[in-house]
């Protein structure tokens, strides 16, 4: 089999907030077809980590690169799912209108939405089994419905790699096994990277996790200990597994 | 009773209440979506100094409005934006500086500021035919930019985080669309005046949004209650001899009350509100 193409890596990476270190030296690549979760507390760096993926930031030290460019360069190729909370449920767009604006980096400035794109708007709602609530309002649907309707617009442009922030929050757990299994089919044709500060959130489907508190922990395996977590979390974790969502059960670290 | 058509200007009167609908139909569509009526009561009152400013200099005070409403505007999205200072202080500020620095002006202009009063709170009556003309050249490059940027709007006004990501212009897309709020209250200063001009961006289109969720609709819904209330408050005020730009706003207050309340009638029976 041949070597998996890169899509992102990060060599050497370091990055500030407001003077503090937000990362120090982050190593890591992400492979085609990977389902990474990145896991850590609140300030623990992660968005960081997907504003200089995502070319809104530039590290202060190393290198980084996306598709084996700048990530500015490969803005186009990523598909990106926004935390929940930072939109107005009460706006006048429907489900149509919001998946179209996932095609603005094809459209470009000033141009209108062509045939094609509405063809891939269409096709990437359908991929989502939201094509007929297309003419809802967006905040008429549930929150698992909304989800779908963000991962459906961030798979409009036909990313290489979907980022999510905190997808499974204020999700329950029936919806989240949906979402899961859903993310587990696109992973055929692109890398999935989520972003979690609840290690509940991280299922099974995922593949790979790596723990985040400034300095990033990478377990290529299926295998996660209690201390890389305490490492990381500072403080003794529990892991718990509830709801319908299998979770993983993980290992003593040798 | 309709022979008062028949004058000029009333002919001019509803000519400027069609064309400032049209312009604050529209443009009120994305105040009340993006919840920015306090930064536009800002740029209105702000452009108060532009009043100031033009008969201290001699010019038309409409254009000076103008000039310091587009000021005020870049003024309020960049100090906003840029600074840690919270938004609605910032707003309160320039607010107040532009309505202070028209009063010096007016203050340092000799002789008696004959028609202040209606640049205050409007008196469609008095529309001469050539700021007809600069309200028609203003809906064209409005109308001209909302068609160019409609989906840039829409998006940065849903949701600018993921707008940002996705790589759009948001900080300049955001300042073009405060541009044309400060456009637009120049249009809308003869109808109703730079102190009721909020009622006009809001009243329309939060009552259109009662009836719609798609943007275009609302836009167009928006213009045809701007039109109705202008052209109903025309009358009124003629009619029982009121000033014209205050009867205008109550006439819209009162419909939109009445509207909001049959609605909330109608749901709690039970019944399904339709939504297009």
């Amino acid at each position: 089999m041949t070597k998996e193409k890169e899509i992102v890596k990060f060599k050497g990476v370091w990055a500030y907030y407001n003077h503090h270190p937000a990362l120090q030296d982050i190593n890591f690549s992400i492979h085609e077809k990977d389902f990474l979760g990145i896991i850590g507390p609140n300030g623990g760096g992660k968005t960081t980590l997907l504003k200089i993926i995502l070319c809104l930031l530039k590290p202060r030290r190393g290198t980084v690169t996306v598709l084996g460019k700048d990530p500015c360069e490969s803005r186009s190729q990523i598909g990106y799912v926004p935390q929940k909370s930072y939109f107005d449920k009460n706006f006048p767009i429907d489900v149509w209108q919001a998946t179209l604006m996932g095609l603005y980096n094809q459209t470009g400035l000033f141009r209108r939405y062509s045939r094609g794109d509405k063809k891939k708007a269409e096709e990437a709602l359908e991929r989502v089994s939201m094509l007929e609530y297309r003419n809802r309002q967006i905040g008429e649907l549930s929150g698992g419905q909304q989800k779908r309707v963000f991962i459906a617009r961030a798979l409009a442009s036909d990313p290489k790699l979907l980022l999510l922030d905190e997808p499974m929050e204020s999700v329950d757990p029936k919806v989240q096994g949906e979402l899961y299994s859903l993310l587990k089919e696109l992973q055929q044709e692109m890398a999935i990277v989520l972003v979690s500060h609840d290690i509940t959130a991280i299922s099974i489907y995922v593949d790979e996790i790596a723990c985040l508190n400034q300095t990033l922990v990478y377990h290529g395996t299926k295998e996660i200990s209690d201390e890389v977590l305490e490492d990381t979390y500072q403080c003794p974790i529990h892991l718990i597994a509830h709801g319908t969502v299998p979770h993983r059960v993980l290992k003593e670290h040798l | 009773m309709f022979d008062i058509f028949g004058y000029h200007f009333m002919q001019n009167a509803l000519m400027a209440g069609l064309l400032a609908s049209v312009a604050c139909g529209i443009i009120g569509a994305y105040v009340v979506s993006k919840k920015i009526v306090f930064i536009s009561g800002g740029i209105a009152h702000a452009s108060f100094g532009g009043i100031g400013l033009g008969y201290f200099l001699g010019i038309s005070p409409v254009l000076g409005a103008t000039g310091f409403g587009l000021l005020s505007a870049i003024a309020m999205g960049l100090t906003t934006r840029k600074t840690k200072l919270p938004e609605d202080t910032v707003i309160g500020i320039l607010w107040a500086a532009g309505m202070a620095l028209g009063a010096i002006f007016i203050g340092l202009t000799p002789g008696y500021t004959t028609d202040l009063f209606s640049y205050l709170f409007g008196n469609i009556l008095t529309v001469p035919d050539s700021e007809l003309l600069l309200i028609l050249i203003l809906d064209v490059v409005i109308l001209g930019v909302v068609a160019l940027l409609y989906k840039e709007f829409l998006a940065v006004s849903f949701d600018e985080e993921y707008s940002t990501v996705i790589g759009m212009p948001t900080e300049k897309i955001y300042l073009t669309m405060l541009c044309l709020i400060a456009l637009t209250i120049v249009v809308m200063i003869r109808v109703v005046g730079i102190i009721m001009v909020i009622a006009l961006l809001t009243i329309p289109a939060s009552l259109a949004r009662q009836f719609t969720h798609n943007m275009k609709k609302m836009m167009a819904l928006s213009v045809l209650f701007s039109i109705i209330f202008t052209f109903t408050g025309l009358m009124l005020s003629y009619w029982l001899d009121l000033a014209s730009g205050a009867t205008i706003i109550i006439t819209g207050v009162v419909i939109f009350a009445l509207v909001i309340a049959i609605r909330k009638l109608i749901s709690s029976r039970g019944l399904p509100s339709k939504k297009m």
